[in-house]
C-alpha cells in the first residue's frame, strides 16, 4: 500500500489522466448522489487540496500538526485583503495567500520542527492558538475580530479601478479574467488547482525528496547517523504543506468572501487530521478520498432529522419506526459529530491505515483466495506486482 | 499594591483550575504513558455532573400560587420544597457541593471505563495514534454532552452563603477597598487540598508507593508479583476523578458549556509541557505560575505596553520553554526530552 517505488512516468500520467477525468466529470457522477452542487463540490476541491498538503507534512514525515489551520485562516484573511485593496480577480489572491501562508509556516516550522513527537504536536498547537486569539483581540484591525472581514462596495480595489471596472449596484463577484468565482465556474477553477496541487504532491511523492521524507518518518535517528541534516527536510515539507493550506483557505475566501477567526481554531486544524488519517495518511489518494467521504456524509447526515427519519422508515410499523428514529436521531443533524467522532475512534482502533489500508487488506484477502484456487507453486511473483 | 494582590489572588485561583486539570493529565502520562487528550473533556463532563445534579434536584411542578386571589396562577415549584419545605430549599443551594460528592463516584467510574475499554490497548501504540483516538473520544463526549444539554452554557450557581465578596483587604491591613469572591478563594482553597491530597496518597501510602514505583520501573514492579495494571487502572480513575472536581468547581466561576473542555485541554497541555512531561510537581507549579503570569499579563498598566499579551502569554512561554528547556522546568533528566 505504501508508495515505495518511484513511479514509472507512464504510470505517473495515468493517475493524472485518471484524477483529472474523475474529478472534472464530478458534476456528472455526483448527480445520483445528490451532490452535484458547486458549493459542496467546491468544499471537496477546497478540503481536498488542504488534505493533500496536510498529507505532505504527516503522511510522509509522520509529524502531528495540530496548527494547520493557522495558515488557512492566513490564506483566508490575505486573500480578503487582496480582493479589497487590489482587484476581484483572483489570481492575485491565490499567490499572496499562498505566499504569506507560507512565510508563516516558516517562522513556526521553524521554531516548531526544533522538537520533535508530542513536543512538536504541542508547539503547533501553541503557535495556532496564539494566532486564534490575536485575530480575535489586537488584530482586530486586520480581521475585522468576530465580525469577520468582509469586502465593501467603497473599497480601493486599485487596480480593477485602474482598469476602470467599478462595481456598479451591490457587491462585486471575485473572477478569473471574468470568469466568475462562484456557482460551476468557480468548482471548475477550484478542480482544476486541485489537479495541479495533486501533481505537484504526486512528484513530491515519488521524488528522491519524498525518499527523504519516508526515511524521517521510519527512523529519524539512522537518517542523521547516515549523514543527513533532517530538519532542512522537515522544514521544506512544513513550509509546502503550510502553502496548501494557504492556498485553500484563498479558494475558500474566492468562494465566499468573508473571512473569520474560527478558521483557525485548533479544532478546525483537527478536522484536516480527521480527513487525512480518515482516507488514509501517507497515501496520495487517501486525503482526497478522506474529505471527499468526510464532507458528503457531513452534508448528508446534517440535513436529517426526525421528520425525515420517521419518512425513510414509513415501511416499518410505527412502533418500530418510532424506536428507529429514536436510535439513530442524535448521531444525525445537529449530532453528525458524534457519528463522525465513533467512526474517527473505530478508524484509529482497527484501522490505523485509514480506508486505504482497509482496501489493501480486502485486495489482498481476495488475491489471497483467487490462488488458492488457482493452485500454483509460483506465487513469489505476483507479490510484488499488485503495490502501486 | 492593591492592584497587584489582586492580580496575584486571581492568579492562583486560575493557576489552580490549570494546576488541578494538569495533574491528572501528568498521573496519566507518568504512570500510562498515554498522552490523553480526552482530559479536558472530562474536566467538561464533571462540570455537568453539577449541571445534572441542578436539573435532578430541580424537578419540578406547577402549583397553585396562594399569593394570587383573583385568578388561578401557577408557579413551578420543585418537589424537594414541597417536600422538606425550607430544607429542600436548603438542599437546592447547596447544589454544587452536593454534586461534589456525587460526582467522586461517577467520574471514578467514567475513568475506569475508560480505561480498561479503550485507553489499555492504546499503550503500546505511538503516541500520535494514543493522541488521535482519545482526540476522537473527546469529540464524542462532548457532542454527546451536546446532544442532552444543548449548545448553550447552563449557569449553576454557588451556595447563597458565599455569594458574595469576601473583605479580604480589610483582613491583611491594605484597606477596605480590597474584595474578592468568596467562591473563588473557595476554588483556590479547595485546589490546593485536592492537590495535597493527591500528593500525599502517592508518597505516604503503600499503594502510592507502589504506583509511584511502576512509574520508575514497571516490569521490576510487575516481576514483583504485583498487579501494577489494575493499579494503574485506579490511577486513570484518580486522575478523571481530579479533573472532574476540578469541573464542577468550576461551575460557579464560568457556565459551562460543551466545548469548554477543548478550551482548557490546550492550556492544561501547554501547563503539563511547561512543567515537565510526567512530573507532578512541575505540573503544578507550572499551573499557578501560568496562572499568575496571565493575570498579570491582562493588567491594563502591561496590556498598554504590549499590546495583546494577555492572550498569548501563555503559549508564548510555552515555546520559549520548550525551546531553551526542553524536558520542562522540573522535568527528570530523560525523560521525554526528544
Amino acid at each position: 500500500m505504501s508508495n515505495t517505488q518511484i513511479a514509472t512516468p507512464r504510470q505517473e500520467l495515468l493517475y493524472m489522466v485518471v484524477l483529472s477525468a474523475v474529478v472534472l466529470t464530478m458534476p456528472l457522477w455526483l448527480q445520483p448522489f445528490g451532490a452535484a452542487y458547486p458549493d459542496l463540490m467546491q468544499k471537496f476541491m477546497i478540503f481536498g487540496i488542504f488534505a493533500i498538503g496536510y498529507n505532505i507534512l504527516f503522511g510522509l514525515t509522520g509529524y502531528l500538526s495540530f496548527g494547520h489551520a493557522a495558515f488557512l485562516g492566513v490564506g483566508s484573511y490575505t486573500a480578503v485583503w487582496s480582493f479589497k485593496l487590489l482587484s476581484m480577480n483572483v489570481v492575485p489572491a491565490i499567490i499572496f495567500a499562498t505566499l504569506l501562508a507560507g512565510l508563516f509556516a516558516w517562522l513556526i516550522g521553524f521554531v516548531s520542527l526544533r522538537r520533535s513527537g508530542i513536543y512538536f504536536s504541542i508547539l503547533t498547537l501553541a503557535f495556532a492558538q496564539m494566532s486564534y486569539n490575536l485575530a480575535y483581540s489586537v488584530l482586530t484591525p486586520i480581521t475585522n475580530g468576530e465580525t469577520g472581514l468582509q469586502l465593501n462596495q467603497a473599497d480601493p480595489r486599485v487596480i480593477d479601478r485602474m482598469a476602470g471596472i467599478e462595481a456598479t449596484s451591490g457587491l462585486p463577484n471575485t473572477n478569473l479574467f471574468g470568469l466568475q468565482g462562484t456557482g460551476y465556474s468557480g468548482f471548475y477553477i477550484c478542480a482544476v488547482i486541485l489537479i495541479l496541487a495533486f501533481f505537484v504532491s504526486l512528484r513530491i511523492f515519488h521524488s528522491p525528496f519524498g525518499m527523504k521524507l519516508r526515511a524521517i518518518k521510519s527512523n529519524q535517528t539512522r537518517m542523521s547517523y547516515t549523514g543527513y541534516n533532517t530538519r532542512p527536510y522537515l522544514l521544506t515539507a512544513f513550509i509546502i504543506s503550510g502553502m496548501y493550506a494557504g492556498l485553500a483557505g484563498s479558494l475558500l475566501a474566492m468562494t465566499d468572501p468573508l473571512a473569520g477567526a474560527e478558521r483557525m481554531q485548533w479544532t478546525a486544524s483537527g478536522e484536516v487530521v480527521l480527513m487525512t488519517i480518515f482516507g488514509g495518511a501517507g497515501t496520495l489518494i487517501g486525503p482526497l478520498l478522506g474529505t471527499g467521504i468526510i464532507k458528503y456524509l457531513e452534508n448528508i447526515f446534517s440535513a436529517f432529522n426526525d421528520t425525515v427519519l420517521h419518512n425513510m422508515f414509513s415501511f416499518l410499523p410505527d412502533w418500530l419506526n418510532n424506536i428507529l428514529t429514536a436510535i439513530i436521531s442524535p448521531f444525525v443533524g445537529e449530532g453528525w459529530q458524534l457519528l463522525l467522532g465513533i467512526v474517527f475512534m473505530l478508524i484509529v482502533i482497527f484501522l490505523p491505515g485509514g480506508l486505504m489500508e482497509g482496501y489493501g487488506k480486502v485486495s489482498r484477502m481476495i488475491r489471497e483466495r483467487g490462488q488458492k484456487n488457482v493452485d500454483d507453486g509460483s506465487s513469489d511473483k505476483q507479490h510484488s506486482t499488485g503495490e502501486v | 499594591m492593591d492592584a497587584i494582590f489582586l492580580q496575584i489572588l486571581n492568579g492562583l485561583d486560575k493557576g489552580g483550575a490549570y494546576a488541578l486539570i494538569a495533574l491528572g493529565l501528568t498521573l496519566v502520562f507518568g504512570t500510562l504513558g498515554v498522552v490523553n487528550f480526552a482530559h479536558g473533556a472530562i474536566f467538561m463532563v464533571g462540570a455537568f455532573c453539577a449541571v445534572t445534579m441542578e436539573k435532578i434536584l430541580t424537578l419540578s411542578v406547577k402549583v397553585k400560587d396562594p399569593s394570587v386571589t383573583f385568578f388561578d396562577a401557577y408557579k413551578e415549584t420543585p418537589y424537594l420544597e414541597l417536600w422538606f419545605g425550607n430544607t429542600g430549599s436548603a438542599i437546592i443551594d447547596w447544589v454544587v457541593p452536593i454534586s461534589i460528592v456525587v460526582s467522586i463516584p461517577v467520574m471514578l467510574g467514567l475513568g475506569i471505563l475508560m480505561e480498561r475499554s479503550l485507553i489499555r490497548y492504546f499503550y503500546k501504540r505511538s503516541h500520535a495514534e494514543q493522541i488521535l483516538v482519545t482526540f476522537g473520544l473527546a469529540i464524542v463526549l462532548q457532542e454527546l454532552v451536546k446532544t442532552f444539554f444543548g449548545a448553550n452554557p447552563i449557569p449553576v450557581s454557588a451556595p447563597d452563603i458565599v455569594a458574595g465578596s469576601a473583605a479580604i483587604g480589610s483582613w491583611i491591613g491594605l484597606g477596605d477597598a480590597v474584595v474578592y469572591p468568596w467562591w473563588r478563594l473557595i476554588y483556590l482553597l479547595f485546589s490546593v487540598v485536592i492537590i495535597s491530597a493527591v500528593f500525599s496518597f502517592l508518597n505516604f501510602t503503600t499503594y502510592g508507593m507502589v504506583v509511584r514505583a511502576g512509574m520508575a520501573d514497571r516490569e521490576t514492579v510487575e516481576l514483583l508479583g504485583i498487579d501494577i495494571e489494575r493499579r494503574f487502572t485506579i490511577v486513570f480513575g484518580l486522575a478523571a476523578v481530579v479533573a472532574g472536581l476540578a469541573g464542577v468547581m468550576y461551575t460557579p466561576v464560568l457556565p459551562p458549556d460543551y466545548h469548554q473542555g477543548m478550551d482548557f485541554l490546550v492550556l492544561s497541555f501547554v501547563v503539563v509541557v511547561v512543567g515537565g512531561m510526567g512530573s507532578l510537581r512541575g505540573a503544578v507549579a507550572a499551573g499557578f505560575l501560568l496562572g499568575i503570569l496571565q493575570s498579570f499579563s491582562s493588567m491594563t498598566e502591561v496590556k498598554s505596553i504590549i499590546p495583546g499579551i494577555d492572550q498569548i502569554i501563555i503559549y508564548l512561554v510555552a515555546v520559549i520553554i520548550l525551546l531553551t528547556r526542553p524536558r520542562g522546568l522540573m522535568g527528570r533528566r530523560g525523560v521525554m526530552e526528544n
